[in-house]
């Protein structure tokens, strides 16, 4: 159904494939529709608990296909094309793990940040490629990348745009885990198929209000604190969670 | 209660609750849908047990806009014989406390549904906004005239001339809506509030709804001579003494709605 994408889901886990591989995997018009489409699925199925977002062959994303856009405003291909994307991963209440196999660069590594989670292959690397082209970060960059990193590193990474080795992304904090070239596959299934089993309502309550909490005060947030708590409270998982520890046992979380 | 087929009712706990319930249409609003809105309104308005009433659609939608089906051919005339506004217009002769819970989808004729209410809780997800342009038509059950009065005619001609959604966020902005909140629980967050309504003086939120809305059509000098008119008239109440009377003897008063 897909033609510049994969999209399967084994235990729980919505995978996501970024797949012209030959292009180090670069966005086209037809990949933002359907990357747009397989996340809307994702985040419609009851049964994904947890998407991951990975690419074919040896790159992530290299960013926008720039044999492919050359006649266009680039401003509309950003309103069409990517900030749904960078929305539909954000609104969705479902961990969102950016499994980063090679080089993320441009939109690539915006696509990375805009991910609840960044695990990241020792041979990856982030390339903020946009000023070498005299362009703006975008995709979300210019929001997340500071949030991640701090202003000061964020200016200095997105005016240089030199390239961040896997190594030096970890020390500022743009990973979550960094994953030896050989253990690769089985560590990215692991830490998804934990996400998957946890209690994902919670989990989509932390994420939607952790994003509020970037335009509110104390006040806002204790109140979201609390509203996010009576509806996690109301939650089957909860119940699961408390019987669990009382009875001294592992919980199976169900995700409702 | 009566049998109601595009609404669901319930009193619980002195609070009113009517649930639009045509979900397989997104809850767009037909004539009977008013009907019947109306009639469990108008019992719940006399109703000594209803203190507050609040009004829902379900998660996905409050109400994504009026039955188009219903009214693709109709003429000037038609309309106009038939007056479906009436029952629009009586409802808000209701004077008890409408709370709005609004979920979803809230356009066109289920947004003037909305307007109708005199506090609007919203969840984070709702979306409002008055699409009827996009039909070759405007609003007709209140619309421009609600939303002009709430965000000025600047805002008002903007939204209504695109036809594109407002957020929750922005519909907050403009003073549109009361509150957000978490989309799992509007209606329980409504219900609390209508609930700490039904604790005050009945007849003191009767008259206030009264003056609020009068303020907002009347000039200064006859909004203050008609809130002061209200003001005295309450001095002819039981509950007025009992409040007074426990505010000297620092207790609690104990209100009675007359």
């Amino acid at each position: 159904m897909f033609e510049t994408i994969t999209y399967e889901t084994r235990r729980n886990v919505a995978w996501i494939t970024l797949n012209r591989p030959d292009k180090l995997n670069a966005f086209t018009s037809q990949m933002h529709k359907e990357l747009l489409s397989a996340l809307k699925t994702a985040n419609k199925e009851e049964e994904v608990r947890a998407v991951v977002i990975t690419g074919a062959g040896r790159a992530f994303c290299s960013g926008q296909d720039l044999g492919n856009a050359e006649s266009l405003d680039y401003g509309d291909v950003l309103r069409n094309g990517y900030n749904p994307v960078i929305q539909a991963i954000v609104s969705m209440e479902k961990p969102v793990i950016a499994a980063v196999n090679g080089v993320a660069a441009g939109a690539g590594a915006s696509l990375a940040f805009a991910c609840d989670f960044r695990l990241v292959s020792e041979k990856a690397s982030f390339i903020e490629a946009f000023i070498h082209v005299g362009l703006v970060p975008d995709s979300g960059n210019l929001y997340f990348l500071p949030r991640l990193v701090g202003h000061a590193k964020a200016m200095e990474l997105a005016v240089l745009g030199e390239k961040i080795p896997a190594e030096e992304a970890n020390r500022l904090g743009l990973v979550t885990r960094l994953v030896k070239e050989e253990s690769w596959v089985e560590e990215v299934e692991t830490f998804a198929e934990k996400l998957s089993s946890m209690p994902t309502k919670a989990i989509g309550l932390i994420k939607r209000y952790l994003n509020k909490s970037w335009d509110a005060d104390l006040n806002e947030v204790l109140e979201y604190e609390a509203l996010a708590q009576t509806a996690a409270g109301n939650t089957a998982d909860h119940k699961e969670g408390v019987a669990a520890f009382m009875e001294k046992r592992k919980p199976v979380f169900i995700g409702k | 209660m009566s049998n109601f087929t595009t609404i669901v009712t319930k009193v619980e706990d002195g609070i009113g609750l009517v649930e639009l319930n045509r979900p397989k249409v997104l809850n767009a609003i037909n004539r009977q849908m008013v009907t019947e809105l109306l009639a469990a309104f108008e019992q719940f308005e006399g109703d000594d047990n209803v203190k507050a009433i609040v009004l829902t659609g379900n998660e996905r939608a409050f109400a994504a806009g009026a039955d188009i089906d219903e009214m693709k051919d109709d003429d000037a005339i038609t309309l106009e014989l038939l007056n479906q506004f009436k029952e629009w217009d009586r409802l808000a002769l209701i004077k008890k406390p409408i709370i709005g819970a609004v979920s979803g989808y809230c356009f066109g004729g289920g947004f003037e549904l909305a307007l109708c209410c005199d506090l609007l809780f919203a969840s984070e997800k709702a979306q409002f906004g008055f699409p009827e342009i996009k039909l070759g038509v405007m609003p007709g059950a209140g619309g421009t005239v609600k939303l002009t009065k709430l965000m000025g005619q600047k805002k008002a001609l903007e939204w209504l001339w695109l036809g594109e959604p407002m957020t929750a966020k922005e519909a907050l902005h403009y003073g549109v809506i009361n509150r957000i909140v978490a989309p799992e629980l509007v209606v329980s967050e409504a219900v609390k509030f209508a609930k700490t309504l039904a604790q005050k003086a009945p007849l003191s939120l009767r008259l206030i709804k009264e003056t609020v809305y009068k303020a907002v059509d009347y000039s200064v000098y006859e909004g203050m001579q008609y809130e002061r008119k209200n003001f005295y008239l309450l001095f002819s109440s039981e509950d007025q003494k009992e409040g007074m009377r426990a505010f000297v003897e620092k207790r609690r008063a104990k209100f009675k709605g007359k």
